[in-house]
């Protein structure tokens, strides 16, 4: 079949939009960004395909009748193809760690590390069932995340006890995942995930016709997914390894990706980890006007990532603790230099860490404000896009101050707007063919 | 009245961002208009002598949000541009007649057009002092200059500009200006009496309310002050410079000084005492003005100075006169005149074996903690030399 | 620069790069030949003046230019820096203090004597009164100054006028006649204004052609050749007289075959977009930014920053007639020292005059006369013209603050935007 695909390379992460011919979205894949664009694009390319299948596989189900047994089937399903995945990067891990013990700081100790290696991968194979498992929270779905806070601490213990330099296994780790990283899953890979994904998840037993349901998995997996068009965006876009007129700048993608999530939309404010966009777009999606942040960084969305850091706390856990403020401190500088500084310095004097938070939310969204006041102002409807675009404190801070200075709007914002430029790109894809 | 009523008087006419005290006198009597400038020097008697109130416009200061002022400007100019836009935009300065830009800068000079497009209309107008100090030259410029500023001020106010007007009002500039440099005399005799802080709120205060009320208020003031005790300190003595455009915060003025600094000189508001002299009150007044901004005006960095050898001097001589132990050179973030000065500056007072240290700030910098440490440690090497 | 491929040269570029180094030859040899140094600024620049006392023009801002493009200013700024000098201010000024700090060598590597003058004519900047102030402290070498009123109500007055020739005649002429033991001779200053003039003739018909469709000459980046010699040691020279009737030739040429501007990479094809810049340009990645442009078909057809020196092709001329009052005027008109709403009015008409697509302004950290209210004439200019303005940043000569991919994200965001547009517009009609 044909498909149109967007890639937004991101400066942290890269995403993609999978639509089809009728302009439907079937499948959206992110990944870490890494130093190899090729792979990033290529990897989360691959997820959006995944994605697809799935979509595809829930269609074919749906059209037998039995909707709700097949969305509990999709769930499970779904839950346990992140399981093959994982064991199957897990074993390719292994066998790169292993390929890693040599060399002058490992000489005479080979055996020791192998065996302290075959102890944590027995260990996190097992836990995987339960990182898996139905009802389990993960911190993050990239492999890089999951296997190596997990790694570490299985190893740690491994070490202790055999009296290993824990550095050593460290090391080897540091090695392998950069080069499992930049591996590519093939299709025929990913069809033999699904099929075993299914296998275990039929073996525990179901209302559904099991004959059915494989033969709708054997057709979903034989449909060939054709890259008809390809629009890569995003601050990496350069690096892609595309011919120019594949590439869309993001200002174009997030306004049509805005205008899609939200036809109405007339106004996008878009803030990324590096830079803060405010866009104009007219009733198709095409952009009028624009401005994005000047040189100066000051109050993006990495601004949050020092204050999380300084403070010792997750990215998502700022705008929660924001939501606490029985005041909002009065922050004058989102000057990301300076942030720990100043945020030390009124921690001394006794303000209270929520009530700063909260100030810090609301300087960044002044800032935005500014941004968005620059690009000729806020116009009904306003859409609200990017990562900063999930905190609660944020977005409450936005809502008061364009109610303050443009009165009241419509404010959109999609819990999947991170893949808004990625959106803008499919669409541009479809465009170019259609 | 003990100086901290009036101190309390002056903080809140600081702390009013709609400038009520000038709003009120506006409306009190038909014909009454306002003025508006911004740093570093207007002859103020002008605008009395039309019957308006001369109003010092000095940025939005650390309380102000500023939203709109900065969507007009890049993260490399001062602030004190953005936030006076934002008084502007946000209505504060809806009363204004008119508006005058006087030569600071090129930032401020281009805010004159910017207020022209955003405001089209109050009358703007920028106010170019000369830089040829000869009478001949600079001098016959000059009366030119305040010539066509008197009509345009006649035009705006629609209030006849009379030679016993301006008479008038260079009588009681001439005592304003009298009665500050005698308090800025005091406290550099008396720092512990006269607080910078207070010093500096009562300059404030007299941007914004009439020139004869100010007058009794400064004399009100030293009255109070000489009359009450304040525990003398084993601080430092320094002159302060390069803070004659946008102000630093209320807290950075009281931080230097509980670092344990006396100041004994700074050039804050510069705009009242930036004549040295009386303007004399025969003859052609306008001449007159020109002739004591020409010979008789401080040295600050927005005046080219004629001969190399001059170059510092003034602030060399007010070091001596206020005796002073140390300089601090601080400056707004980004600001031309005084950071481009800054070296040439520092030299003279290295080469007269005067230690300085140097910092920025920007009117709404919020960290006080650097500014404390530095200058702590400023006050105490000071008394470590000496 | 030595790492990139040689540049495609016109006649009219080796001739004045010949021109350069003969002016950079004298100066060196002052001291063999006896000629006395003048250092001065582009805007305000009273070359005739200079040339009338036999002594030779060394523009501070030309010589870091010159630095930049070598990419030698970096290492001169921190070495400024490292002297006390801020990093929030212009780094022309620093690039000429580190210079001076690193022996002062000239672009054909021999020493920069010290000048015998400094005039400052303050005309349209704030940092030049600062800027000789602190080269005065170094030379310990008579100044002179000329005091250039800004038009801050959109107009020059008699008043100002005055003034500046009053400084002229009683203040910078008899200093001139001091140092270089000439006799200021009026009929030579208004032979030399003959030949000025004669060469702003055709400078304007140069700047002008870019009304063409395809358009023969870049107005920014090819403009800063074009304005070189009438903008710095060369105006009032027969030698510029005839730089232009070569350039002339030359565009007449690419006029009759439909020909594009010459880029570094040889004569430019497609030109999709037409743009107006607002701002002086980048000099430590001149070729880099110049390319961001060419290599997606936008050419510029008016720019501000080639008025700088003078806004010529807005009537003015050095007039032989009134010498003092002419070169007054010449001060007064430079593009910076005219109030805001006048600038807007500039862009505007270049707009609309030259059928452009947009306003791009290139906003330079070092030049607040430039960039303070940038932001608000791009408004204006949009709201006047209905064309979308784009806004980037980057320094003069200060290579930390060019950032390569920052700026090639928005010219492209901005040049697809226009292509966007423009189809939309179509498709709606």
């Amino acid at each position: 079949m044909r498909c149109f695909i967007g890639i937004d390379l991101g400066s942290t992460t890269t995403k993609s939009v999978l639509m089809d011919e009728n302009m439907k979205v079937l499948g959206r894949g992110i990944t870490g960004s890494r130093s190899n664009y090729d792979i990033a694009a290529a990897v989360t390319k691959q997820e959006a395909k995944i994605g697809t299948r799935f979509t595809l596989f829930r269609d074919r189900l749906a059209s037998n009748g039995k909707a709700q047994d097949a969305e509990h089937l999709i769930g499970d399903l779904e839950r346990t193809f992140r399981l093959e995945q994982f064991l199957y990067m897990l074993s390719e891990l292994e066998s790169t760690c292993d390929g890693f013990v040599s060399g002058p700081r490992v000489v005479g100790k080979e055996s020791i590390i192998r065996e302290a290696l075959d102890t944590v991968f027995k260990n996190l194979r097992a836990e995987a069932i339960g990182i898996y498992g139905p009802n389990a929270a993960r911190k993050s779905d990239f492999f890089r995340d999951i296997a190596g806070s997990r790694y570490m601490a299985l190893a740690e213990d491994v070490a202790k006890k055999a009296d290993l330099n824990f550095d050593l296994l460290v090391n080897i780790y540091d090695k392998s995942i950069n080069e499992i990283e930049n591996r590519m899953s093939s299709d025929d890979d990913v069809s033999k995930w699904f099929v075993k994904a299914l296998d275990r998840v039929l073996a525990d037993g179901s209302t559904l016709n099991k004959e059915n349901i494989t033969s709708a998995m054997n057709d979903t997996l034989s449909i060939p997914l054709d890259e008809t068009y390809v629009v890569g965006t995003g601050y990496g876009r350069v690096r892609l390894p595309f011919p120019k007129e594949h590439i869309r700048s993001e200002i174009l993608c997030h306004g049509l990706g805005a205008h899609m999530m939200f036809p109405g939309t007339r106004t996008v404010l878009d803030i990324g980890g590096q830079d803060t966009k405010g866009i104009q777009v007219d009733e198709n999606g095409i952009v009028e006007n624009f401005q994005m942040n000047d040189r100066c960084a000051a109050g993006c969305g990495r601004y949050l990532g020092y204050i999380a850091n300084e403070m010792n706390m997750g990215l998502h856990e700022l705008g929660p603790m924001a939501m606490k403020a029985n005041k909002v401190s009065r922050i004058n500088s989102t000057c990301t230099v300076f942030a720990g500084a100043e945020l030390r310095d009124r921690l001394s004097l006794g303000e209270k860490r929520e009530d700063i938070l909260a100030g810090l939310h609301r300087a960044i969204i002044l800032r935005a404000m500014s941004i968005l006041s620059r690009a000729g102002g806020i116009r009904d409807e306003f859409t609200f896009t990017g990562g900063v675009a999930k905190n609660e404190a944020a977005v409450r801070e936005l809502n008061k101050l364009v109610e303050e200075n443009y009165g009241k709007l419509k404010i959109n914002i999609d819990p999947d707007s991170i893949y808004t430029g990625a959106l803008g790109g499919a669409t541009f894809a479809h465009r170019a063919c259609n | 009245m003990g100086t901290q009523e009036i101190v309390a008087k002056c903080q809140a006419i600081f702390d009013d961002l709609n400038f009520t005290v000038a709003r009120e006198w506006k409306a009190a009597k038909p014909g009454r208009k306002v003025i508006g400038f911004m740093p570093v020097y207007v002859p103020m008697e002008l605008i009395h002598a039309a019957n308006a109130l001369p109003l010092g416009i000095m940025g939005g200061g650390d309380s102000m949000e500023v939203i709109h002022g900065d969507a007009y400007y890049q993260s490399y100019i001062c602030r004190i541009p953005r936030s006076t836009i934002e008084l502007g935009v946000t209505g504060r300065l809806d009363f204004v007649d008119m508006m005058l830009f006087p030569f600071v800068c090129d930032v401020i000079r281009n805010l004159s057009g910017i207020w022209k497009m955003m405001f089209p209309n109050v009358v703007s107008r920028f106010f170019d002092t000369p830089q040829n100090f000869d009478e001949k030259i600079g001098g016959t410029y000059y009366e030119h200059e305040l010539l066509e500023l008197k009509e345009a001020i006649e035009q705006a106010t629609g209030n006849k500009i009379t030679d016993e007007s301006i008479r008038n009002s260079i009588k009681l500039y001439n005592e304003n200006r009298k009665l500050i440099w005698s308090l800025y005399d005091l406290r550099a005799k008396e720092p512990w009496k006269f607080p910078t802080w207070e010093l500096y709120l009562l300059m404030r205060a007299g941007l914004q309310l009439p020139v004869d009320e100010h007058n009794q208020m400064l004399k009100d003031y030293i009255a109070a002050a000489h009359a009450e005790d304040k525990p003398r300190r084993d601080n430092s003595r320094i002159v302060l410079n390069g803070s004659f455009c946008e102000q630093p915060p209320l807290n950075l003025i009281k931080s230097i000084e509980m670092a344990g600094c006396y100041v004994v000189d700074d050039d804050y508001v510069l705009i009242n005492r930036f004549l040295t002299e009386d303007v004399p009150l025969e003859g052609d007044l306008l001449k007159n003005l020109s002739t004591t901004y020409l010979k008789h005006s401080v040295e600050t960095s927005c005046k080219y100075v004629p001969k190399e050898e001059d170059k510092g001097k003034y602030l060399l001589n007010r070091i001596s006169q206020c005796q002073a132990e140390g300089v601090i050179f601080a400056a707004p973030s980004f600001c031309d005149p005084a950071l481009l000065d800054r070296p040439m500056l520092s030299h003279r007072v290295s080469e007269n074996n005067i230690p300085s240290i140097s910092f920025k700030y920007a009117e709404n910098s919020g960290q006080m903690q650097p500014i404390r440490e530095q200058a702590g440690t400023f006050a105490d090497s000071i008394k470590l030399w000496s | 620069m030595s790492a990139e491929k040689e540049a495609v040269k016109d006649e009219s570029m080796l001739l004045q790069k010949a021109m350069i180094s003969r002016n950079y030859d004298a100066i060196t040899s002052k001291h063999e030949t006896g000629r006395k140094v003048v250092s001065t600024f582009v805007p305000g620049n009273l070359n005739e003046l200079v040339m009338c006392f036999d002594m030779l023009n060394n523009l501070p801002e030309i010589n870091a230019i010159q630095a930049g493009m070598r990419k030698l200013s970096g290492g001169y700024i921190m070495e400024a820096e490292k002297g006390g000098h801020s990093e929030d201010v212009c780094t022309y000024v620093k690039a000429d203090i580190g210079q001076m700090a690193r022996g002062n060598i000239a672009p054909n590597g021999k020493p920069f004597p010290d000048p015998d003058i400094l005039l400052l004519s303050y005309t349209g900047c704030y940092t030049f009164m600062k800027w000789f102030e602190l080269l005065r402290e170094q030379y310990k070498c008579p100044t002179v100054m000329v005091h250039v009123p800004y038009q801050g109500d959109g107009h020059t007055t008699q008043n100002m006028r005055d003034y500046i020739v009053k400084q002229l005649k009683e203040e910078v002429i008899p200093t001139f006649e001091r140092i270089s033991g000439k006799k200021f001779d009026i009929d030579l200053l208004r032979e030399l204004m003959t030949r000025s003039a004669k060469a702003e003739d055709d400078l304007v018909w140069v700047i002008e052609t870019a009304k063409h469709k395809p358009s023969p000459i870049d107005a920014y980046f090819g403009a800063v050749y074009y304005v070189g010699p009438i903008f710095s040691a060369f105006r009032g020279t027969q030698e510029a007289v005839d730089y232009y009737k070569v350039l002339k030739k030359e565009i007449q040429y690419r006029i009759d075959n439909k020909m594009g501007p010459i880029t570094p990479e040889g004569e430019m094809k497609e030109q999709k977009y037409r743009i107006v810049v607002e701002g002086p340009p980048n000099w430590t990645n001149y070729r880099e930014f110049w390319k961001m442009f060419y290599d997606e078909g936008a050419v510029v057809v008016a720019s501000s920053y080639s008025k700088v020196g003078g806004t010529y092709d807005m009537g003015f001329r050095h007039d032989p007639k009134n010498p003092l009052e002419s070169l007054a005027d010449y001060c007064l008109g430079c593009y910076t020292n005219r109030n805001l709403p006048t600038r807007v009015d500039i862009l505007e008409k270049y707009i609309n005059d030259y059928e452009a697509d947009g306003l791009l302004t290139n906003s330079i950290k070092s030049c607040n006369s430039f960039s303070a209210g940038q932001l608000m004439m791009m408004r204006e200019v949009e709201k006047r013209t209905g064309k979308p303005g784009a806004f980037i940043e980057t320094d003069l000569v200060d290579p930390r603050y060019f950032s390569a991919a920052n700026v090639k994200n928005r010219l492209e965001s901005y040049f697809q935007m226009i292509e966007q547009k423009r189809r939309g517009v179509k498709s709606a009609a």
